[in-house]
C-alpha cells in the first residue's frame, strides 16, 4: 500500500501526468459521445478526420506555446505574440500579393524576410525587458497594442487576400498523407528541445527564471538569456502568422491571432510550467496546446455556438489555474500524506 | 540662474502627463480650425465617458499591486445584459440597472476571493474572468440588441447646458460624481490608504496589521462596479448592447493608467492622473480625425508608443541614481534654502 501511494504520488508529481490526464478526459469524452470522432480516412492519399483536424489547426497554438514556454521559463511573458503573427500575416500576404495564381516576389525570399521581422519583433520585446528592464507583461503589451496598428498600416488596412498556390502549401498542404503544419511543428519542436537539452541554454533559462540575479552573479548572461527566449518567442509567432495567413489565403490584421495570447499562456500553464519562472517543459505545453484545441472542437462538433468555446476556456482555465494553486497543490499533498500514513 | 520651485519627486509623473495634454490641445487649437471650440473639450468627455470610469476602477486596482484584463468583456457583458433585460425580458430600468451593478460587483468579488484565498496571479484569473464574460454574452444573444426604452433613450438624448458654451450629457455627470468618490476614496480614506500600502508591500501591509485580505477583495469589488458601471453608461452612449462591443478595451485602460503616471509595479500613482490619460487618448483620436488624412490605426500606434514613453519615464524617475539626486537636492535645500534658491 505504502508504495503504491508512493508510487502513485511520482506519477502525480510527474511533469506531464495533469496535462496529459486532462486530455485522455477529453479523448475519453469523445469517445462516448462524440460518433466518428476517432475514425481516420484516407481522401486522396491524405488523412482526414477530426484528430487530425485537431493537430493541423492546434499548429498555430503549438507553435506559440512552444516560444511562450522558454519566455515565461524566465519568469516573464509575451502579450504580443498575437499582434507578431498578425504582422508576419499581413507581412507575407503583402509581400505574395493579389495576384492570381502568382507572386510578386518568390517564396525563398518571402518567407526569410517574414521571419526577419518576426526576429525583429523578439528583438524589440527582448530588449525592453532585458535592457530597459521594463516590466515584461507592459513592455510586450506595447507591441500588443501596438501591433495590430502596423499590421494594418502593412496592409493598408485591408483584408488581403491571396492566389497563389504554392504559399497555401504552409497552412494546408499534406506530405507523406499527413498536414505539412505538422511537420514545421516537428521541426521546431526539435529545433527548441535541442537547443534548451542538448546545451547549456535551457539550464540557463531556468536559472535566469529562478533568480536573475543570482545567475548574474554566477556568471551567466542574464540579459542575452532572456533577448533569446523573446527573440525565439516571436520566431514562432511568425511561423504561426505565416501558417494562419496560408490556412486561410487571406491576412484580416484584426483578426489573425486575435486572443492567441492568452491560448498560448493557458498551454503553457496547463502543461505546467510556473508563471514565476523557473523549470520548463516543452512536450507539457504542446501537449496543453492540444488539449485547448481538443476541447474547441469538442464543443464545435457538439454544434454549439462557437462563441460558447470562451465560457468553458474560462472554466477549465479556472479549474487548472486552482489545481495547480498552493493551497489547492498542500490540501492534496497533506491529503495524500494522511492515506499514505493510514496504510 | 533662477531655480524653478521645488516639485515633490512623486508628482513628476503626473505633471509630465498633464503638460502633455495641455501642449496636445495647444497644438490640436494651434494646427485646426475649429479645434478651440469648447464642445471639442466636452465631446473628448462625452465620447469617453464609459472609458474614463473603468480606468478609474482599474487605477485601484493597479495601485494594489494587481491587473484586472475582464473590464473590456464585462462592460459588453453589462450591454448585452440590459438590453436583454429591457427588450426581451421588459423590465424597467428601476431594476436593470441595480441588477447590472449588482452582477458586477459580485463577479469583481468572485475573482478577488479567488486571487487572494488561492494565491493564484491576477493575470490569469482576470483572464479566465475575461473570457467568461466574453464568452456570457454570446450565450445571452450572438446578435446585437437595440435598446428602445424610452428611460434609456430620454438619458442618451439629454443635454446639459454648460454656460452656453457648448452641452455635455447625463453619462458625463455620472463621470464627474465617479471622479469625486474616487478622489475621496483614494486620499481621504482608510481603504485608500491600505491600498496604497499593499501596493507598495503586501507583506509589510500585512504585518503593519492592515486588512490586506479584506482590501484585496473590495479592490477587485470596486472594478466591478466600475467596469458594470461603464457597461450601463456605454449601452445609453450606444442605445444598444452587443458582445462585440469593447473588444480589447482592458488594454486602453490599462495603458491610460500607465499614461497617468501609477506605476504598474502598485503603490504610486494617483486617480486623477488616469482621467488624463483617457483624455490624451481621446485627444490623439480628435486629432487624427481633424486631421483627415491619417488612418484611424495611427491612434493605436501613437498610444502604444506613448504608453512606453510614460513606463521608460517611470524607470528614469524611480532609477537609483535619480533618487540619490533628488534627495540630495532637497537636503541641500534644507539646510541651506538660501543657497538652494540662488544656484
Amino acid at each position: 500500500m505504502t508504495s503504491l501511494s508512493r508510487g502513485w504520488e511520482r506519477i502525480r508529481n510527474a511533469g506531464l501526468f495533469w496535462p496529459l490526464a486532462a486530455l485522455a478526459l477529453v479523448m475519453l469524452f469523445n469517445l462516448i459521445f462524440t460518433p466518428n470522432f476517432f475514425r481516420l480516412e484516407i481522401k486522396n492519399g491524405h488523412l482526414f478526420g477530426s484528430l487530425i483536424d485537431i493537430l493541423n489547426r492546434g499548429a498555430p497554438l503549438m507553435l506559440m506555446a512552444i516560444g511562450m514556454t522558454l519566455v515565461i521559463a524566465t519568469a516573464g511573458v509575451d502579450l504580443s505574440v498575437g499582434a507578431v503573427a498578425a504582422i508576419c500575416a499581413a507581412t507575407a500576404t503583402v509581400l505574395v500579393g493579389n495576384v492570381t495564381g502568382a507572386t510578386n516576389m518568390p517564396l525563398w525570399e518571402v518567407i526569410p524576410i517574414t521571419l526577419g521581422v518576426a526576429l525583429l519583433c523578439g528583438l524589440w520585446n527582448g530588449l525592453l525587458v532585458s535592457r530597459a528592464r521594463i516590466e515584461p507583461m507592459v513592455a510586450t503589451l506595447v507591441l500588443m497594442v501596438a501591433g495590430r496598428g502596423i499590421a494594418q498600416l502593412i496592409t493598408g488596412g485591408q483584408i488581403i487576400t491571396v492566389y497563389y498556390e504554392r504559399f497555401f502549401y504552409f497552412g494546408a498542404g499534406y506530405l507523406l498523407g499527413l498536414p505539412f503544419t505538422l511537420f514545421i511543428v516537428a521541426g521546431v519542436m526539435l529545433f527548441a528541445w535541442l537547443m534548451t537539452r542538448r546545451t547549456a541554454i535551457g539550464l540557463f533559462i531556468e536559472s535566469v527564471g529562478t533568480n536573475a540575479s543570482a545567475s548574474f552573479y554566477s556568471g551567466i548572461n542574464e540579459k542575452n538569456v532572456k533577448l533569446l527566449a523573446y527573440v525565439f518567442c516571436a520566431f514562432c509567432a511568425g511561423i504561426a502568422g505565416i501558417i494562419i495567413s496560408s490556412n486561410v489565403k487571406s491576412a484580416d490584421a484584426n483578426n489573425v491571432g486575435l486572443y492567441m495570447e492568452l491560448d498560448a499562456i493557458l498551454s503553457v500553464v496547463i502543461g505546467g510550467t510556473l508563471m514565476s519562472g523557473g523549470r520548463f517543459s516543452l512536450a507539457g505545453s504542446v501537449v496543453g496546446a492540444l488539449l485547448i484545441q481538443s476541447v474547441t472542437t469538442t464543443i464545435y462538433a457538439f454544434g454549439v455556438p462557437p462563441e460558447v468555446v470562451l465560457v468553458v476556456k474560462a472554466v477549465v482555465v479556472l479549474f487548472v489555474v486552482l489545481l495547480y494553486s498552493q493551497p489547492v497543490k498542500v490540501a492534496l499533498d497533506k491529503l495524500s500524506r494522511r492515506r499514505g500514513v493510514r496504510a | 540662474m533662477k531655480r524653478t520651485p521645488h516639485i515633490d519627486r512623486k508628482y513628476l509623473p503626473l505633471m509630465v502627463t498633464i503638460a502633455l495634454f495641455i501642449g496636445l490641445y495647444l497644438y490640436g487649437m494651434v494646427q485646426y480650425r475649429g479645434f478651440s471650440s469648447p464642445q471639442v473639450f466636452y465631446n473628448l468627455l462625452i465620447d469617453n465617458a464609459f472609458l474614463i470610469i473603468t480606468s478609474i476602477g482599474m487605477t485601484f486596482v493597479i495601485l494594489a499591486g494587481g491587473i484586472d484584463l475582464s473590464v473590456g468583456a464585462m462592460i459588453a457583458f453589462t450591454t448585452v445584459l440590459s438590453a436583454y433585460m429591457l427588450e426581451n425580458l421588459g423590465l424597467s430600468p428601476i431594476l436593470v440597472i441595480p441588477g447590472v451593478l449588482l452582477f458586477g460587483v459580485l463577479f469583481g468579488a468572485t475573482m478577488g476571493a479567488i486571487i487572494h484565498f488561492f494565491k493564484v496571479q491576477p493575470f490569469i484569473v482576470t483572464l479566465a474572468g475575461m473570457f467568461f464574460a466574453r464568452g456570457m454574452c454570446f450565450v445571452i444573444s450572438t446578435d446585437a440588441i437595440t435598446i428602445s426604452d424610452p428611460f434609456y433613450r430620454a438619458v442618451a438624448l439629454y443635454r446639459i447646458p454648460v454656460f452656453g458654451t457648448g452641452f455635455i450629457s447625463i453619462n458625463v455627470v455620472i463621470v464627474l460624481i465617479v471622479l469625486l468618490a474616487a478622489l475621496y476614496l483614494a486620499h481621504l480614506t482608510r481603504f485608500g490608504r491600505t491600498v496604497y500600502a499593499i501596493g507598495g508591500n503586501e507583506q509589510s501591509a500585512l504585518l503593519m496589521g492592515l486588512p490586506v485580505a479584506r482590501t484585496k477583495i473590495l479592490v477587485y469589488m470596486l472594478n466591478g462596479f466600475c467596469s458594470a458601471l461603464a457597461g450601463v453608461v456605454f449601452s445609453i452612449y450606444m442605445l444598444s448592447g452587443y458582445g462585440l462591443y469593447t473588444n480589447g478595451l482592458e488594454l486602453e485602460a490599462i495603458a491610460s493608467v500607465v499614461i497617468g503616471g501609477t506605476m504598474l509595479t502598485g503603490g504610486v500613482g494617483y486617480v486623477i492622473g488616469t482621467v488624463f490619460g483617457v483624455l490624451i487618448q481621446g485627444l490623439i483620436q480628435t486629432i487624427i480625425m481633424f486631421q483627415g488624412t491619417l488612418n484611424s490605426w495611427w491612434t493605436k500606434i501613437v498610444v502604444g508608443l506613448l504608453t512606453l514613453v510614460f513606463i521608460g519615464l517611470q524607470s528614469a524617475f524611480n532609477s537609483p541614481r535619480f533618487i540619490r539626486r533628488a534627495e540630495a537636492r532637497a537636503i541641500r535645500a534644507e539646510a541651506d534654502p538660501a543657497l538652494e534658491a540662488a544656484k
